[in-house]
């Protein structure tokens, strides 16, 4: 399978999601810039963290309008498998893939730390390996992860199963308490109709490997092998 | 010409950081101060003849990426 990881100036966690995919699981893996204007012969194309443009303007606004953007944006409407993780996620929003918006975070603080996951719909290419209710620890790293959307687009969400992870206690309750940057309904991780793209802000590459001391982000890239072996 | 453009939140939507600048504000004894909302201030330098035609590209701007509709609105003004 050969992954696609995009590259925007300001990406810092390419070389991560680079790694995990060519050295944790043996796959094909190879960097596109941002001005590249052809997609070509990719299985699945990643979004990494970081700070495109500076998070200027708003995170992924600037981004949004790279070149290399119409190609994903193509390559998903027809079904291609797009992964946004942490910025990535925020581009995906700006670029009109995914429904919403990611605000500050309620605190205004920088948060980074593991938080518990709980797998709310594992039936689409990003989470097949998960069982569902199943709870996961992920870091997360950002600033800006509070997700927005108005009220009839979280109901749409949640009565289309495309909330893919919310932040929950290690049990699987759902409580403000848990909820680290405010998000509506706790959510960590969504996807589109189509169930081909998943923005999310916690960082699954980087919870693949023991040495890390956390591995349950590999059930996101082991959820991509398993679809696409199918 | 010269045109601003003010992009601010829709009521509704959190403001996390104009609720710290009230609290610093109430904390500083303005104790008359409500509510805070921090929003954007644009200047653009633009060549253009058409203050009119202008105005619809401006708009298209803020559409596409001066403002994110989903949470914001804006307001254009011409000089």
């Amino acid at each position: 399978m050969k992954f696609g990881i995009i590259v925007f100036p300001g990406s810092n966690c390419d070389h991560d999601c680079y790694h995990v995919v060519k050295h944790v699981f043996n796959q094909e893996a190879e960097y596109v810039w941002h001005k590249e204007t052809e997609l070509k012969g990719f299985d699945c194309v990643i979004l990494p963290g970081g700070f495109s443009y500076g998070d200027y303007l708003r995170t992924g606004a600037i981004a949004r309008f790279s070149p290399v953007m119409n190609e994903i944006v193509g390559f998903a409407k027809k079904g291609g498998l797009v992964l946004g993780i942490c910025n990535g996620f925020q581009i995906l929003t700006e670029a009109g893939l995914l429904p919403g918006v990611l605000m500050r975070n309620k605190n205004l603080k920088f948060i980074c730390k593991n938080v518990d996951l709980k797998v709310e719909n594992n039936s689409s290419p990003f989470t097949g390996a998960y069982s569902k209710g199943q709870v996961v620890s992920i870091p997360i790293a950002h600033a800006d992860g509070n997700y927005f959307a108005d009220s009839d687009t979280i109901k749409k969400l949640e009565d289309t199963n495309r909330i893919a992870f919310r932040y929950s206690t290690p049990e699987g309750a759902i409580t403000d308490e848990v909820n680290p940057n405010g998000s509506l309904s706790n959510i960590a991780g969504l996807l589109n109709e189509g169930g081909n793209v998943l923005g999310m802000m916690p960082h699954p590459e980087r919870s693949c490997e023991t040495e890390l001391g956390i591995t349950d982000g590999r059930g996101v890239f082991e959820s991509v092998l398993k679809a696409f072996i199918k | 010409m010269k045109a601003k453009v003010y992009v601010t939140l829709k009521k509704g939507v959190l403001d996390p950081q104009g609720k710290a600048v009230m609290g610093a504000l109430q904390s500083m004894d303005f104790s008359e101060v409500n509510d805070v909302r921090i929003g954007k201030f644009m200047e653009l330098e633009i060549n253009a003849s058409s203050k009119e035609a202008e105005e619809a590209r401006i708009k298209e701007m803020c559409e596409k990426l001066l403002a994110n509709t989903v949470i914001e609105n804006y307001r254009i003004e011409i000089e």
